[in-house]
Formats: C-alpha cells, structure tokens, sequence
C-alpha cells in the first residue's frame, strides 16, 4: 500500500510537467523559476540540517569497535587499525571505507533457523546481495551526476570528458549507452524489489522508504527516454542550462516535453532531499560511532555540559557504616566513627 | 509459568510479521514480558540524590491499565526529549538518517529468538523516531501517517517501557549498520526518558541505589564484604595450604583493584575472585581493595548519564583517599565500557595528583594505552605477567576443562579486547576452541542478559535472545567436546550458566581467572589435589567420583 502511494505521487509528479509545459506552455517557469527555487531549497535546507546537528556536541567518545584495540603490547596483540582506529589517521582512512566502499554493509550476514537430526541451528550465511546494489545505486548516481556537469561548465572540463567516454566504452547503439544509465535502473529495481519481497523488510517501510526509490527511477527513466528515445536537442538545452548558471535565464525553443519532466522530478528530489532520509549522504560524515578513535583511555575527551555531579563521599559512607567497619576491623578515617550513633 | 523445552522454543520462532501494521499491532502486558518495577524507597534515595533525574517514586505494575504517571508526564517526556536532542549528536543524527535497509534487522539475538519484528533494532528505534517526527519535524507533523509518525500517548511510553528493556544494548546492529546508528544510544535515551516520569525497573534501580550507598550493587555492607572474602581466603588456604592476603581499605598502596561485586557474591563469580586473590599474592602485590568502591560494574550506564556519573566518581575519590597511582581492574564487560568510554570524559577531573600512568611494578611494562584513565584491565595485567615468564603456571590442572570463550558485548564492541583473554587462558589451559565465527569477537552474541535485563521474572525472553549464544556453545560442544564457558563478565557468569543449561547442557561457566588460579602454582603450597571449585584435579580422583574426562 505504502508502495502503490509512492508509485501514484510519481505519476502525479510525471503529469504536472506533461500539462504544464505541453499544453499551458509555462516554459520559463518549469526551465527556470522551479529549478532555481529548488535549488535554493535543498542548499538551505541542506547547510541548515547539518548546522542543526553539528550543533548539538557529542558528549562522549563511542566509537563501534569492530577489532582488537590498541594495546599496551601492539606486537603481542596487533590492533585491528581499520575498525578499531586509535588516531586521526586511522579513523580517515576507517571513514573513507565506510563512505566509499559502504565497509560495515559488507559484512552484511542473514540468519537462518534449521531443524536438524542433530537439534536446532542457527545458521550464519554472508548476504552481500544489498551492499552489491546499493553500490552499483550510488556509483551510478554519483557519475551520472558529474556527467551531467558537462551542461554547465564551458568549456567542458578533461575529467567530465573522460567520464563521459569512459562510462559510453562498450560503445552500444546510437546515441551510445551509458552504464551507468543501466546499472542505476538496475540497483534501483533491486532495492525496490528488495523492500516488496522480504516480508521483514516490507514490514518496516514507510511511504517515505518507497517515494524516494520511485522519485529517483522516474529521473533515471526521464532522462533515459530524452537520450535514446526522445532524442532531445542537446546544443538548445545547454543554452538554458548555461543561462541558469551565468544567471541570464532564457528557454530557447525546440525543447522536448521530457526534458521539463526530467527538471521538474530532479526539483521535486531536491527539495524533498533535506526534509528527508536521504540526508544518510551527509549523516554518514558525522556519525559518532565511527568518526571517532577509540583513544579515550589515553586522551582526554571534553564533555562541554559535563554536570556537576560527585560521588556520595567516603566521610558519609564512614558515618553509615562506622560501628561495624570498626568491629570489623576496617580502618577508619575518623575514629569517632565507632561509636554507635546514639552514643556519638 | 512453565519453560517450554528448548526444541519447542525454537520451533514457536516464527519471523513473518503480523499482518497488522506495528503501530496497530498491540503490545503483550502479560506477566514474563517485563522486568519488575522499581520500589518506591529506591527510587526516593535516588531522587533525593538526582532529582532532575529521576521522577514520580510510587507503587505500580505494568500489567494494571493506569500506571500511576503525573499529571504533566507528557510534557516532561517531550521536554526530556528535546533537551537529550540538544546534548546528545546521536541522538538528533540517529533520529534522522536511518534509511530502513534492515541490515541490522537479523543481528539482534532477540530477534533471532522470538521473530517478533519490535525487536528488529531498526523497529526498535523507529518506535522513538516515530515520535521524533510526529513531534518535532514539519513533515511529520503534516503528514503523519505516510511518513511513520505519531504523537506521543500513553500507548507508545508503555511501548517503549516493554522494547527498550528488552535491549541489551550490545551494539552488534551498530557494527553491522552502513550509518553506524547504535540502538544503544537510542535505548539508554529513551530509558532516561522513562526514568523521569518513574517508568523503570527494580533490577537495575535497586543495584544503582545500592551501589551509592553501600559502594556495590549488591548491597554488601563493609563489614559483611570482609566476612565473604575472608571466608574466601579460608577456601584458597584449604585448597592450596597457602593463607592469602586481602588487604580492604588500607592506605599507602602502590594499586587499588576494583572488579564486579557479582564476583564476591555468587557461583562461578567468587572462584575468579579467588584466583585474582592467589595471582597478587603470588607477586607480592602492592595492591589493596576498598569496600567503598567495591563495584567495578555500573548500572547508572542502564539508567542514565547523572548516576553512571555518580557511581563511577567513586574509583577515582577513593583512589586518592588511599593514596593509590593506578587502578587495576578486574573483569567485567560494561564495567569497561563505562571506563574505556566516559571514564576519563565524566570524572577525570578527580583524579588526584598522586595518579601516574599505570606501571606493572613486576614487569616494568608501562600500560601507554591507559595513561589517560589510569586504570588497566586484569587480562592485560596478566597477559604481560605471562609473556615476561614471571608466572609459575600448570595448564594441567584445567585439563578437566576443554574451554571456550564468550567474547562479552561491551569489551568487544565498546573497546575491543579480544586477543588478551584469549592469550591468558591458552597460557593456562590445554584445550581452547573458538565458537563459530560470526559469533565471536566483534560479532559476538548477547548473554541476552547485559544491561540490567539479567533477572527470573523475564526468563524466556532471556532464553530466547540467549539462542544464537547457545547454538553456538552447543556447537563446539558436540564437535570439540567443549565442557567450559570462560569470559570476563560478572552479569555473563550470572547469567550464562541458565542460558547453557537450557541451549546447551553440561557446559560450566567460569571466569578467565578462575582457569588462572587454577593452573597458578604458589609458593609452598601443598600438593594441589582439587581446582578451585574444590573438584577433584586428574588423577586425584576419589574411588566415588563418577567424573570422567570428556570424549573418553
């Protein structure tokens, strides 16, 4: 049901544009005051949420330790420097992991029960089918994106180019395919996939878990159709494309219907993107569990609203307990201590 | 309440969800879903000592519909929630990026025991993300249902009240979550929350009052603290001919050594305690205990920041007061998590000017790692006794023992130490075998028991998340023929030996210094024929001892 809501907003989302621009012919505001206003939006309310957090201090020093620590005896127990980093570096280099190579959903495993002759068994098995996808997601996502710089920078940067040729190296069809295009479609529709089938996982996601995945599929497959189908006027979308970042926004003529859907649904995704989930991308940077040594026996760590608490002294704990430590024979601090209470 | 049997437990697991939506889906109030509240008194003391901490001290159960909240409960939730968002990253960013893959879903051993889909972490949190949205988040505010949000309700703080005391916080979803989100940042949250408004648990209020007063969890006064580990040194002098000493709160100590008081307290806890007791006395130790700090473990990190504070100030204070440079700690998981953590952060500030960093006085050795905290874990102190050959050890005296080790959820995912345990107890035993991998180490399963949830009134939620813990026991058993259990844990040797018994029997728990003690030879002992469980060594049987060695 969460799904079929998803699905319906996309479409929705899908036909503004088709009316707006094919049959009201609202160009300008679809080519240019919706994306700029969008764009707006998610630097706000992207700078704003990272503002938020960073604003609220990490008290204490709680990073997941995935290995051996740093020992007093690092050759006799060697540290695990990866998961369990002591200094800045290692904790980089345990960052650059995480956030390139999504390291902690590498060692993904599921869990299975089995009657066996023998009794009962849980059975550990590794499932790297999540991490390979959301990897094939992001990568895709990240390069089409730089590809898509070639619209706005003149002239057109080495790397972009490179990307480009390096991206289209199978050379199949005409115009040639991108990889990319496929493969994100790919990992999109396992993890969509993914959400429906398993019924633990169906279970737990929201209207707001389906959106995005929809969201996005509909920007890949606008953009795919004004590629290979549409066959869009590349030189007359530069031309806007240009105007937006040298602020002399004008729509030339002659632009697909597809190409205001395609702006349109990556407006939406950028509006929606700090209101939402999707802020993982720059939560992940922050996250205390990881982006933090484990060091905290041997540096100190600030807590900056550290209360103003003390233990119940040991002068009180005596006054309790005197008569009997005394007759215990526990040494006392103040002798008059052993005197019972009614005698003090 | 009758125990179903092992097999029939593991045959009711079922992981398809209710076809009711889990905000629809009610919550079980039956007696044996939920740990005892706390008593009045106890909670009084502790307001008396905290009073932004704790709330509303009253008679109540779970099982009754009104549970006796004030008046404004909801208004005191909603500003404690908003103030923690304040003071806690974690929190705000944990409320915010979960993207609800579900790799965390099954690496909860209480999930991989009951299926029931509250105990996915990532269900877990979202029982308080819910909120977070619903309350704080325009979005949520809005849209409500399409975005998973709801307002806060009597409901959800009873939700909340049965789901995050059936967390251990262990912190194995946040090993496997690609974000790092820990469910026990968002548990120890929303237990602070409930304390406020007096929703809390007897287990752990009553060792936390406990330990501010009496110096340990479990209540044990000065002088009844001597009596035991007397009678303890009375045991050693049986078994060994040898009289050890316990020096308790004497002054002028180069060392103060402080470990969970379970471990003074009860079977299998007290033959550790025994074996730390024979190793100092044969170094010569400068050492001495104290029974005002005579807790190493902390149960304020179960309640909230304000009494793991409290409790934990008092190693430091009485460090000075006694004149000690270092700290010597035994073995304890959460114990460590609080000293390898917030220690230093929380009350580094008392350490007196007489603290040096820690220097093994036998071996020279300079524990560089805890020149901050000043304090050592035992098994470091040992596994550096043993690799400079200054122990005089006979392995063969655990050749009874084929042993394995239960890597405890705090040591290894709030610290990790992994390798030293492993090295003392190869140095004192003859047969070791690891439990399946993805069970140990880093991945380590849960007692099921750790965070205050060690108590009879839940037991088959125990037996049920002690499940991964027991297959995997059970496993070495029937292939390696393993008979003993080590770890380094005072609420693990509580609580393992029901959870082998029940997934695994014939397996024995023990700390690693027990299995040291036994093998430790001390100078002008008598010919040693039992171990320190007073169990007859090999060879030394009697004719009605029907032991035999395993796999014989």
């Amino acid at each position: 049901m969460n799904a079929l809501y998803s699905l319906v907003f996309v479409f929705i989302l899908v036909l503004i544009p088709l009316f707006a621009v094919g049959a009201g012919h609202m160009e300008f505001g679809f080519g240019v005051c919706i994306p700029y206003t969008a764009f707006a939006l998610f630097l706000i309310g992207f700078v704003w949420k990272i503002i938020g957090w960073a604003k609220s201090p990490v008290p204490f020093r709680i990073p997941t330790t995935g290995g051996q620590q740093l020992s007093y005896d690092p050759e006799l127990f060697k540290q695990n420097k990866l998961d369990n980093p002591s200094n800045g570096f290692q904790t980089v280099v345990r960052m650059i992991l995480e956030i390139f190579a999504f390291r902690s959903l590498f060692r993904n495993t599921s869990a299975s029960l089995h009657e066996t002759k023998g009794g009962p068994v849980v059975a550990y098995a590794s499932a790297k089918w999540l991490w390979l996808f959301a990897i094939l997601f992001h990568y895709s996502f990240f390069i089409i994106a730089l590809r898509h710089l070639r619209l706005f920078l003149e002239p057109i940067p080495f790397f972009v180019k490179g990307l480009d040729f390096m991206d289209g190296i199978l050379q199949i069809g005409a115009p040639v395919m991108y990889q990319s295009d496929v493969l994100i479609v790919a990992g999109l529709l396992f993890l969509l996939l993914r959400r429906l089938v398993d019924a633990k996982i169906r279970y737990i996601s929201l209207v707001t878990d389906y959106f995005p995945l929809f969201l996005i599929l509909g920007v890949a497959l606008s953009g795919i159709w004004m590629r290979y189908y549409a066959k869009v006027d590349v030189v007359a979308i530069k031309e806007l494309t240009m105007g937006l970042v040298t602020f002399n926004p004008h729509v030339p003529a002659g632009i697909d219907v597809s190409f205001f859907v395609h702006v349109f649904l990556v407006s939406t995704l950028m509006v929606y993107f700090p209101l939402s989930k999707l802020m993982h991308m720059p939560g992940v940077f922050l996250s205390p569990t990881r982006n933090m040594p484990n060091d905290n026996r041997f540096h100190h760590h600030v807590n900056p609203w550290n209360p103003d608490i003390k233990p119940l002294s040991y002068e009180a704990y005596e006054k309790d307990f005197g008569p009997a430590m005394a007759e215990a024979g526990l040494p006392l601090d103040n002798p008059e201590n052993a005197k019972a209470p009614e005698e003090a | 309440m009758s125990m179903p049997s092992a097999d029939e437990l593991f045959k009711s697991i079922d992981y398809t969800p209710p076809a009711t939506g889990w905000m629809e889906t009610p919550v079980n109030f039956a007696p044996g879903n939920w740990c005892y509240p706390a008593k009045k008194e106890k909670v009084e003391y502790m307001q008396g000592y905290l009073p932004n901490a704790f709330g509303n001290p009253r008679e109540w159960s779970p099982e009754d519909a009104d549970w006796k909240l004030p008046p404004n409960w909801k208004e005191i939730v909603m500003n404690g929630f908003r103030e923690r968002l304040d003071k806690f990253r974690s929190l705000k960013l944990f409320m915010d990026i979960c993207v609800r893959c579900g790799a965390c879903a099954d690496k909860c051993h209480f999930f991989i025991g009951s299926g029931d889909p509250k105990n996915m972490p990532v269900l877990r949190a979202e029982l308080m993300r819910s909120i977070y949205r619903g309350e704080f988040t325009l979005a949520g505010k809005i849209l409500s249902k399409l975005t998973g949000s709801r307002v806060m309700e009597e409901d959800v703080l009873k939700e909340w009240f049965i789901y995050f005391y059936q967390c251990t916080e262990c912190r194995r979803c946040s090993l496997f979550c690609p974000y790092g989100i820990d469910t026990a940042e968002v548990t120890m949250m929303a237990r602070e929350l409930l304390n406020l408004v007096g929703v809390n648990t007897n287990w752990i209020m009553e060792p936390a009052s406990n330990c501010n007063r009496t110096g340990n969890h479990l209540g044990i006064q000065p002088h009844a603290f001597k009596d035991i580990v007397d009678f303890m040194v009375d045991d050693i002098e049986e078994i060994t001919g040898v009289r050890v000493k316990a020096p308790l709160n004497e002054k002028g100590h180069e060392i103060l050594f402080i470990t969970p008081s379970g471990d003074v307290f009860a079977d299998p806890g007290i033959y550790s305690f025994m074996g730390y007791l024979m190793l100092f006395h044969f170094l010569d130790l400068d050492y001495t205990m104290s029974t005002y700090a005579s807790e190493g473990g902390n149960f304020g990190l179960f309640t909230n920041n304000e009494t793991m504070k409290k409790l934990n100030a008092k190693m430091y204070s009485e460090a000075n007061r006694l004149g000690c440079k270092w700290i010597l700690g035994g073995e304890c998981g959460h114990m460590w998590r609080v000293i390898n953590q917030y220690m230093d952060t929380m009350n580094g500030d008392l350490q007196g000017p007489q603290m040096e960093t820690p220097r093994n006085p036998i071996t020279g050795t300079v524990f560089h790692n805890s020149a901050v905290t000043k304090m050592v874990h035992i098994t470091e102190f040992t596994a550096d006794l043993i690799k400079h050959g200054k122990l005089n050890l006979d392995p063969s005296r655990n050749d009874r023992y084929k042993v394995t080790f239960h890597d405890s959820c705090n040591t290894s995912r709030g610290m990790g130490l992994l390798e030293e345990p492993r090295y003392v107890i190869k140095n004192v035993c003859n047969s070791y075998f690891d439990m399946p991998e993805g069970t140990i180490r880093e991945e380590t399963f849960c007692c099921a028991g750790g965070s205050g949830l060690n108590t009879e009134e839940i037991m088959e939620i125990r037996l049920r998340g002690g499940l991964p813990r027991g297959n995997a026991l059970r496993y070495v058993q029937e292939k390696n023929g393993v008979n003993m259990m080590a770890c380094i844990c005072a609420i693990d040797r509580a609580t393992l030996p029901p959870l082998a018994d029940y997934w695994a029997p014939g397996v024995e728990v023990c700390g690693v210094h027990e299995l040291v003690g036994n093998a430790l030879i001390l100078p002008g002992e008598q010919e040693r024929t039992m171990n320190l469980r007073q169990e007859s060594l090999p060879g030394f049987e009697d004719e009605d001892d029907d032991w035999t060695p395993p796999n014989m």
